[in-house]
């Protein structure tokens, strides 16, 4: 049963462009492999952080809503304490009414998109 | 003796606290779900220290301060919200 999951996950900033999209392409292929559908993808970029993690003040954001089976959940967080630039990461499961905000956050972000490029 | 003490003249006048009927502001406003993304939102409900406000200060129900609660934990988990700080606002 597909229930829906979002997940957020801060990389060091020490990493150069081109491997923080890397790693971000390597967590989002993993879950396509497992056979979860990816809903929406943000990517909030550097931001600075309300305390140091690691000695580090600052860390890349990115956020990854998608809807998979419950045992995909382990394995991506498997995969997220093996790899050394994650620094920090939070799972959990959307009920119903964060569900809808969801959606809801996301159609908002759309339109403000296409503002900005028209 | 006891004659005076109803005589007793304050400087200024008792203020008596007029009672402000407290609000759920989640159930006026009909907001369903809170956002642990957004930290401005979450700060309403913090106190300088950047520790959860009880409910008696805020009026909200049980229902949502947990939800309150857990956002605030979450956005602290995401170093979004500092655990402790000195002057957050």
């Amino acid at each position: 049963m597909l229930k829906n999951y979002e997940t957020v996950f801060i990389l060091t900033p020490v990493l150069s462009d081109a491997q923080m999209k890397e790693t971000v392409a390597k967590f989002k292929d993993l879950l396509v492999k497992e056979g979860a559908e990816i809903v929406n993808e943000e990517n909030w970029g550097l931001k600075k952080m309300a305390y140091p993690i690691g000695k580090k003040s600052t860390g890349f954001y990115s956020l990854l809503q998608f809807n998979a089976e419950p045992t995909v959940v382990a394995k991506l967080e498997t995969q997220y304490r093996r790899d050394e630039r994650v620094i920090r990461f939070l799972t959990f499961a959307l009920d119903k009414y964060a569900a809808e905000y969801a959606a809801k956050r996301k159609s908002v972000k759309s339109t403000k998109e296409v503002v900005k490029e028209s | 003796m006891s004659t005076n003490n109803s005589e007793i003249r304050y400087l200024t006048p008792p203020s008596v606290e007029v009672k402000k009927k407290k609000y759920c502001r989640f159930e006026k406003s009909g907001i369903k779900y809170i956002d642990y993304k957004d930290p401005e939102f979450l700060k309403k409900f913090l106190n300088e220290q950047g520790k959860i406000l009880p409910r008696r200060l805020t009026g909200t129900s049980l229902k949502y301060q947990r939800k309150v609660a857990q956002a605030v934990k979450r956005a602290r988990h995401l170093a979004l919200l500092p655990y402790v700080t000195d002057m957050m606002k």
